[in-house]
């Protein structure tokens, strides 16, 4: 699978552990996930390069299902076959289960405290600070490639899909179409 | 018997969720309400509620309630599996076909169009992020001075952070004991 991994049983605690962590404190869409699983399997671990990651998202992105398990998945999949699928969908689903299993019977008194309010705003100023870290080190990379193709779908994509509210999947598969098309080329991988 | 019907009602479910989150409510709301029953529709919005501030997708957090709700906890991990089970079968699929075809021209055209977007997908997310953050909105506000001052103040202090390369749970810690600190000093 991957020759940068030596697949032991450290390195499947170490992937459930963060995976686990990582499910159960993010709140919020898809995006976001794959934004803290990219800091810590890329830039934290080295387990997978900028552009493999980018590549399993893609992939992920256009089966259907929920986001985060899909980049779980296939994350865990790429680095130690299919066992390692399994631990990353394990660490990513307990953690709702869990926590949804035990906010169903205290919901009201969840809902309204003010605490765990702070709390939840704190973990998420975090995570916007990670996405912005994540967002920023991508986007210097796409511009200093200077490819003109790549770069016009990027930020057709990003008015789209912000501005226009336009449907996911469509913007997915005419930028899918594109590609197809125009981006066969070696000097765009 | 239940469980088989859990397991089977958010196969479908996760079978057809395309788009992501909020597009699986209206497959969810048809097989829970209109088909099976399992809840009302007051019980459903307040999923969607409970969503909105606990971790984890949508999807998972609708079939871990209804399945509480229907049948308990084994009813919790049948709903899910069956929501997952799909995806699973699909993104395995996928990604054999890429490892084994992903040098060859068409196939890499198509991931070199994807790669750009899923970066557009990332920032999109990352600005309705910042004005969550700092104007508790997530569009436009529309008075830019009525800002949010846990976030004004945790939100650079965690940039820096992760500029200095704090591990990402540590950091997610971190940023929430610094914004209940902060509440309950009073600076809101």
């Amino acid at each position: 699978m991957n020759n940068k991994v030596v697949v032991d049983k450290e390195f499947y605690w170490k992937l459930f552990k963060s995976t686990f962590i990582i499910s159960a404190f993010t709140i919020g869409g898809g995006f976001v996930i794959i934004s803290l699983l990219k800091a810590k399997f890329v830039d934290e671990y080295e387990w997978l390069d900028d552009k493999e990651a980018l590549n399993l998202v893609a992939i992920a992105q256009s089966a259907p299902g929920v986001m985060a398990v899909n980049a779980s998945i296939i994350m865990g999949y790429k680095l130690a076959g299919l066992a390692g699928s399994l631990t990353a969908i394990l660490a990513t689903v307990l953690p709702p289960l869990i926590t949804l299993s035990v906010v169903s019977y205290f919901y009201d008194a969840f809902a309204t405290n003010q605490y765990v309010q702070l709390l939840l705003k704190g973990m998420q100023c975090g995570a916007t600070a990670i996405i912005i870290n994540v967002a920023i080190d991508l986007l210097k990379k796409e511009f200093k490639k200077k490819l003109l193709i790549p770069l016009l779908i990027m930020v057709g994509t990003f008015v789209a899909n912000y501005f226009f509210d336009v449907n996911l999947m469509c913007a997915i598969l005419v930028d899918a179409m594109l590609g197809f098309m125009l981006l066969r080329d070696e000097k765009y991988s | 018997m239940i469980y088989w019907e859990l397991f089977w009602s958010f196969v479908q479910v996760g079978a057809f969720c395309v788009g992501g989150g909020y597009a699986s409510m209206p497959l969810i709301q048809e097989q829970v309400i209109e088909r099976h029953g399992w809840l009302t529709l007051q019980q459903f919005i307040d999923i969607f509620t409970i969503s909105q501030m606990t971790p984890g997708p949508i999807g998972i957090n609708a079939a871990t309630f209804v399945g509480t709700k229907v049948a308990g906890i084994p009813g919790a991990i049948a709903a899910t599996a069956g929501f997952v089970f799909p995806s699973v079968i699909i993104v395995l699929f996928l990604a054999k076909l890429f490892f084994k075809y992903g040098d060859i021209g068409p196939i890499r055209g198509i991931l070199n169009g994807l790669r750009p977007a899923v970066v557009a997908l990332i920032c999109s997310a990352g600005v309705g992020f910042i004005l969550l953050a700092l104007w508790n909105t997530e569009t436009l506000p529309k008075d830019f001075t009525k800002v949010d001052l846990i976030g004004c103040i945790v939100l650079p202090i965690s940039l820096y952070c992760v500029r200095q390369k704090m591990s990402v749970i540590r950091l997610l810690c971190f940023s929430g004991v610094l914004g209940l600190i902060l509440g309950i000093a009073g600076i809101r």
